[in-house]
């Protein structure tokens, strides 16, 4: 008998396109980094929101996009982080941006916990649970004195004064923070996507019993994600209300954090790394020309998200990529056969 | 003319054609087998007669009416039965409900509830019972029951003997035999090649997607059949 | 002693405004698995559209409103489920939950634009202030006793509809399998769409009812959805009555939670309700066989 036939192999992760994007990427975000030196401090805090929009977005696709984790309740962590922040701030003498590390770090922490909740339940009642959970922190925190309860705190104008580094000056300094973010957001999640861990992930999003057969530990990869995602998220929440200076209980803990990072997400296309930054886009761009519509703008809003889940079940980008088979961050492996 | 009439069939899963180019008959009162291997294409055959499988090209004619663009609920309003894979009986609902479930669709040539408990006696008495309370043997009962009660003038039955002890499969078999002889046009999907071969009138093979083999059960051998099940070349 | 007594009572009848919130969610649920984010956004629209059509037709009660709301309200529910929520039906929770956030954010926006955000009231006139006094001090309003045998017969009513009609075995063998349901003969795209059309139905008593009740703003929904679906997953899935009894265990967890201290009853609430989801993933009364 003979021995099997052995194909040589081997597994390829980039195309020519993909290392193109990857240069062009890098690029991209050097430049921005100069953005301060050269925009006005209006464009600059727009950019600012833009990068911290995009973390979050992309934070949510990594759960519910690749982990098939459904969440709800986003702005459980954000408003943590926002909470935290001022708390060290305020009440701990902790220099804002120490803080800001502090606040990623408390998501991770209380992410373990939460993580018992939510993963006890699927699909949507999960969905729900996840929103529950947000409803409890913001009521929690609704009883808690020294953070100003019900009406809310502002951050003392010493403490807003310690951000600005050097002569780099405060609006520029979380404009750069929120660049990092989402350059490292996007840059982590690229790579665990493409490590083999990001390969197990995705197995259980499209079918957990089968990843687990394989041989997956797929509870402790979804906790791993979801507390990254966590850290994530608070410390997003931190910079956020680091930048509003003033945070109360129903705007931290507002359900529409999470709708909008929903909607982002699912216009730009879930599942895909890109996704989210073409649904950013979209979105901003909606909101600049939009906006003097005023209320009406949520009901496009609302349309749209009909519109293009109906018509488009991929999101913009994941239905022109789909079409036109091309990807910027290929999260996805081909297996080639060496001749 | 036949009752039912497939042409130029073929059948897609998204990207995935599972069957190519079938062309079936079956005429009143006659009872046809399809046999083939796992993923040969039965259960897409039934699939694409019945309207479960919507992605399809060709005709399909009951009757003389095409029936190939209609959807589920308004094939077997036309008469047209199944005993599903696996059965499928609906979990939430008791033995009786179930039954009434078949008759869901035509409910002007339904048989009355009586008549089924005449032919499976045993069900009658557990009629207030989740369906899924109920032996194996008995679910098939109640399988079958529902696609009968609907009066239907075809009946699909898609592996029944699957999973059931040899002496269940007999009783079975007896009743489709008493149905057979009240001129009910059959169409079943056997894996038992043996017990399929000796109750039908013709049989189909299919192989991979595609007819690989027809004829009465009367005229085909073994060999053929082999040959077919397996895509094999005579003489392979 | 009498203190517990009345916050339990007091619970219950709370907890009936919750199951009548949730019977339509329920129903839905039930059925399709549709988580409808804008459930409570309806019944917002509901309260809006009764205190409306009472000032154009001069009514002297909200009340009459419901002739002409349930109806609406039922082709408002069948209409939406067949044109924009059964074309995204098909494989993962993520399509038809944001097009219910959609619409969720839709409503409660139109809402604002057309009423402002000031609070409103449906006047329910003399039942609100009467009440029958019992023994040991305490006291019933006859406006939630209402409430409670509205809940109850709504609940009980489409008990009835799903056990003992054609359309109900229909519903529910559905929900149990579509596939096969198609193969027996239900049209499936129509029946989920009734079953949308009753739920909005309910959602119109549970509009009016709730407007009377209280006030209510354009932005309320999202709460309510929240209590609405809480009564149904504490009750468990499939189980109409099991909605009640998940209603009125959220409404006498939050009354005794207000008991303590007013900032607590609805943390009370959520607290008892996941505490519930992770002993009984399922619910206290899950559908006989799932």
């Amino acid at each position: 008998m003979n021995a099997p036939i052995q194909t040589p192999f081997h597994v390829n992760q980039s195309s020519r396109l993909s290392r193109i994007s990857g240069w062009l990427s890098v690029a991209v975000v050097v430049v921005l980094a100069t953005v301060p030196w050269w925009l006005g401090r209006g464009q600059v805090s727009v950019l600012m929101e833009f990068f911290y929009y995009l973390a979050l977005a992309q934070l949510w696709n990594l759960l519910a996009g690749f982990s098939g984790i459904v969440s709800l309740g986003q702005q459980a962590f954000l408003g943590l982080g926002g909470y935290v922040l001022f708390f060290a701030c305020t009440q701990m003498g902790l220099h804002p941006l120490v803080a800001l590390l502090l606040a990623g770090l408390a998501g991770a922490v209380i992410a373990l916990p939460s993580a018992l909740a939510v993963f006890r339940l699927q699909g949507a009642y999960q969905a729900i649970g996840t929103w529950v959970i947000a409803e409890i922190f913001a009521l929690i925190f609704l009883q808690v004195q020294v953070l100003g309860a019900g009406s809310g705190m502002s951050l003392p104008v010493s403490i807003a004064r310690q951000v600005q580094i050097g002569s780099v000056r405060r609006d520029a300094v979380l404009y750069l923070i929120a660049l990092l973010l989402g350059v490292l957001v996007m840059a982590c999640s690229y790579a665990l996507l493409r490590s083999r861990t990001g390969l197990a992930l995705m197995a259980i999003r499209d079918n957990e019993l089968s990843a687990r057969t394989a041989g997956v530990n797929s509870q402790r990869i979804k906790l791993m994600v979801f507390v990254a995602t966590s850290f994530g998220t608070a410390l997003a929440g931190a910079l956020i209300y680091l930048a509003k200076l003033r945070i109360s209980p129903q705007a931290a803990f507002d359900i529409n954090w999470t709708s909008y990072m929903m909607f982002i997400v699912i216009i730009g296309g879930i599942g895909t790394l890109e996704g989210p930054i073409v649904g950013t886009l979209v979105f901003f761009l909606l909101r600049e020309y939009l906006s003097q519509l005023g209320g009406s703008y949520l009901i496009l809003l609302g349309a749209l998200a009909i519109v293009v889940m109906l018509f488009l079940p991929g999101g913009i980008w994941g239905t022109f990529a789909t079409r036109l088979k091309v990807s910027l961050f290929p999260t996805q492996r081909w297996f080639i056969e060496d001749v | 003319m036949s009752l039912l009439e497939v042409s130029h069939l073929n059948a897609f899963y998204g990207d995935m054609q599972a069957l190519f180019d079938i062309d079936i008959a079956a005429s009143h009162g006659e009872v046809i087998a399809l046999i083939g291997a796992n993923g040969a294409g039965k259960s897409t055959l039934i699939g694409s007669i019945a309207g479960t499988v919507g992605s399809k090209t060709g005709i399909i004619t009951f009757d003389g009416e095409p029936i190939a663009r209609l959807r589920p609920w308004d094939v077997v309003a036309r008469g047209i039965a199944v005993v599903p894979e696996g059965r499928r009986l609906f979990p939430s609902l008791t033995v009786e409900e179930n039954l009434l479930m078949g008759a869901y669709a035509r409910h002007k040539e339904a048989l009355p509830l009586k008549e089924i408990y005449a032919i499976f006696p045993q069900l009658e008495r557990k009629r207030k019972n989740l369906s899924t309370a109920l032996s194996g043997g008995e679910q098939h009962m109640v399988a079958i029951g529902r696609a009968l009660i609907s009066n239907p003038r075809l009946l699909m039955c898609d592996e029944l003997s699957l999973g059931l002890a040899p002496v269940i499969v007999q009783d079975i078999y007896t009743i489709l035999q008493r149905i057979r002889s009240l001129g009910l046009t059959m169409l079943i999907v056997e894996q038992n090649v043996s017990r399929a071969l000796a109750f039908a009138d013709r049989a189909y093979c299919l192989q991979e997607g595609r007819i690989s083999l027809e004829g009465r059960t009367s005229e085909i051998t073994h060999e053929q059949v082999s040959n077919a099940y397996f895509g094999l070349k005579a003489g392979a | 002693m009498s203190i517990w007594i009345d916050s339990i009572l007091q619970g219950i009848l709370l907890g009936a405004i919750y199951a009548l919130f949730a019977a339509g969610l329920s129903l839905v649920f039930g059925v399709m698995r549709l988580v409808n984010v804008a459930h409570g956004d309806f019944i917002v629209l509901a309260a809006f559209l009764a205190l409306w059509l009472q000032k154009l037709f001069g009514f002297s009660t909200p009340f009459w409103t419901l002739l002409l709301l349930v109806p609406l309200m039922f082709v408002l529910g069948y209409v939406l489920q067949r044109a924009v929520i059964n074309p995204a039906l098909t494989e993962n929770v993520l399509r038809p939950l944001l097009i219910t956030f959609g619409l969720s954010i839709i409503v409660q926006n139109g809402l604002l634009q057309i009423f402002s955000a000031d609070a409103q009231k449906l006047q329910g006139g003399s039942l609100e202030v009467v009440s029958f006094a019992l023994p040991g001090g305490l006291a019933l309003g006859a406006f939630p006793l209402l409430m409670l045998a509205i809940s109850v017969a709504i609940l009980g009513g489409l008990q009835s509809l799903m056990f003992h009609t054609r359309l109900g075995r229909a519903l529910r063998a559905t929900s149990d399998d579509i596939k096969t349901a198609s193969l027996m003969g239900v049209r499936t795209p129509h029946l989920f769409s009734i079953a949308s059309g009753l739920a909005l139905a309910t959602v119109a008593v549970a509009g009016v009812f709730s407007g009377i009740r209280a006030s209510f703003i354009p932005t309320n929904g999202p709460d309510w959805l929240i209590f609405a679906f809480e009564a149904v997953i504490i009750g468990g899935l499939g189980s109409l009555w099991g909605t009640l009894a998940g209603g009125i265990i959220l409404g006498v967890a939050q009354s005794i939670g207000a008991h303590f201290s007013p900032g607590w009853q609805l943390l009370t609430g959520h607290l008892v309700f996941l505490a519930l989801l992770m002993l009984r993933p399922r619910g206290l009364f899950p559908r006989r066989t799932e």
